[in-house]
């Protein structure tokens, strides 16, 4: 009985939760541009996602690339810097080990707006002109913390005598750290590249900030300039269920795998 | 030994980097908060702000936003929280990661989809709507790290305290919710932060009829009253500031992956 009152209760929450979403899916599969007029079935938004044939939206297409291929350079630079600090920072001792964690911890703790705001005003005081290059800088300031804090568990958890005992063997320090030190550090790297992505994916308010006057867009910004302008881009109704159901399926692969895993080890 | 201890210099690219890009800005903030237009020292923005009924107003809404939407993400999250960590009343991992998966989309994305189902169903956009739509943002940021440290804590504990004759509500009320603070600290953190900074949410969900304090600050900076831009933001990093001291330092972030 009470298993039943709690099983309730969860799927309660996750309809109400869920709602908003399921209504978009459901009304991304009709032509209607007014969201919650059934004008029939039809895949017709599908077919524009793809084929970039939309009307007066095109630059849809030129803010899903920009928020691809900002979040790529990104994640990517934030994971080397991030990896080469976090074994600067693992090899530190004292004061200036406390100060640049502390300063790691800034972009974290700090809501978004005021990391916007801050380098916002960075780039006016230095008389930068912001744009492409300012925006993929700011997101890197956000990402790069992540991966920090991601790769320096894997360092205090490794035998530093395993790198040790390369140097003794007659590797370089060059192959030691090739071959003995990026493996180990390997798993924390890329859940810190994932988490970077993502991040940078998410982000709305650093961008908006940093993105200048040039017209640069990103999905975040497009979908808040699309919504003050009243009427939703019927475009936006596919990729909104597409985005969902595409995380969904990758969330649910890896948590199977987690759990198969988890069984494997325990036999 | 030593070329470990060379290595320490591997972190001076990143110091530097946090330098220009994290503690510059924050000065810089501060500067230009203290400044007037004509470049000279004054409070002059403080004044302007905590003088300006409307400001204070919007300032004051703003925290009782966050605090009403806290209140109520812990009051819903706390208990599918529990149920979710306890192995008898559930065994399904896809219901964990059903709520777990909206932290990975886009909030502007979901807050548009929930903004348009209020339209749809002719809901009056206004303060209602913005509460329901922040809790639908953030429920899932406060049920993970309450679940995370539910699910980790040692089971004997509890079998403990019952074993000593201890009632099932005071094993939950007594070593339980102790227990279980500091996921609900985090839970707090990650909630009543974004929430009392947010801009684009709060127009979303009220269709512009209520600002919110990132809102007039959005404005500020974009219309470029820099300065008083600048005094807002550091007004709202004194609340942050507040904010974490709830947390201990020594917290290690919860990472999602």
């Amino acid at each position: 009985m009470k298993k039943f009152f709690a099983q309730c209760y969860i799927w309660f929450l996750l309809v109400l939760l869920y709602a908003p979403i399921v209504f978009i899916g459901i009304f991304s599969f009709t032509e209607s541009k007014v969201l919650g007029n059934w004008t029939g079935f039809s895949t017709k938004l599908y077919s524009n996602l793809f084929t970039g044939n939309m009307q007066g939206t095109g630059s849809l297409m030129s803010a899903i690339e920009n928020t691809i291929i900002i979040a790529l350079i990104a994640a990517s630079v934030a994971t080397l810097l991030g990896t080469v600090a976090a074994i600067g920072i693992h090899n530190m001792r004292g004061r200036g080990k406390q100060a640049i964690s502390f300063l790691n911890n800034i972009p974290i703790l700090n809501p978004d707006i005021i990391t916007g705001v801050s380098l916002f005003l960075l780039f006016v005081f230095l008389h930068v002109s912001q744009g492409y290059v300012t925006v993929v800088l700011a997101h890197i300031t956000l990402c790069t913390p992540y991966v920090v804090l991601n790769v320096l568990p894997r360092l205090t958890q490794m035998n530093p005598n395993i790198y040790e005992a390369a140097l003794d063997l007659g590797a370089t320090p060059f192959t030691a750290l090739k071959k003995v030190l990026l493996p180990m550090l390997k798993p924390g790297m890329i859940s810190g590249f994932i988490l970077a992505f993502t991040m940078s994916l998410d982000d709305f308010a650093i961008t908006f900030f940093t993105r200048g006057t040039v017209g640069l867009d990103t999905l975040s910004t497009y979908i808040y300039t699309d919504a003050r302008k009243g009427g939703l881009t019927p475009e936006l109704r596919p990729l909104i269920t597409l985005m969902f159901v595409g995380v969904l399926v990758l969330l649910i692969v890896i948590n199977i795998r987690a759990m198969r895993n988890a069984k494997n080890s325990q036999r | 030994m030593s070329i470990m201890t060379k290595r320490s210099t591997w972190a001076l690219p990143y110091a530097i980097f946090l330098l220009l890009f994290v503690a510059l800005p924050l000065i810089i903030i501060i500067l230009y908060a203290f400044k007037d237009s004509s470049g000279g020292f004054s409070l002059g923005n403080f004044v302007k702000f905590f003088t300006d009924a409307d400001a204070i107003g919007t300032f004051a809404l703003s925290l009782e936003v966050a605090i009403e939407n806290t209140i109520i993400c812990i009051l819903l999250g706390y208990p599918a929280a529990w149920i979710l960590a306890n192995k008898k009343l559930n065994r399904s991992a896809v219901t964990i990661v059903l709520f777990i998966m909206p932290m990975w989309i886009n909030a502007l994305m979901r807050t548009l989809a929930t903004a348009e189902l209020f339209h749809v169903m002719g809901v009056q956009l206004g303060k209602g709507t913005l509460i329901v739509g922040m809790v639908y943002d953030y429920l899932p940021f406060m049920i993970y790290p309450i679940y995370n440290i539910l699910n980790k804590m040692d089971k004997s504990y509890a079998e403990a305290a019952s074993d000593l004759g201890a009632t099932p509500w005071q094993v939950f009320w007594k070593v339980q919710v102790p227990l279980s603070m500091p996921g609900v600290v985090s839970g707090i953190m990650m909630v009543f932060m974004p929430t009392v900074s947010t801009f684009a949410i709060s127009e979303f969900l009220t269709n512009n009829k209520i600002k919110l304090f990132g809102t007039i600050i959005q404005e500020n900076i974009n219309s470029s009253m820099w300065n008083y831009g600048a005094a807002l933001s550091l007004v709202m990093l004194i609340i942050i500031g507040i904010t974490s001291l709830l947390q201990d330092n020594k917290k290690e972030v919860n990472g999602v992956v």
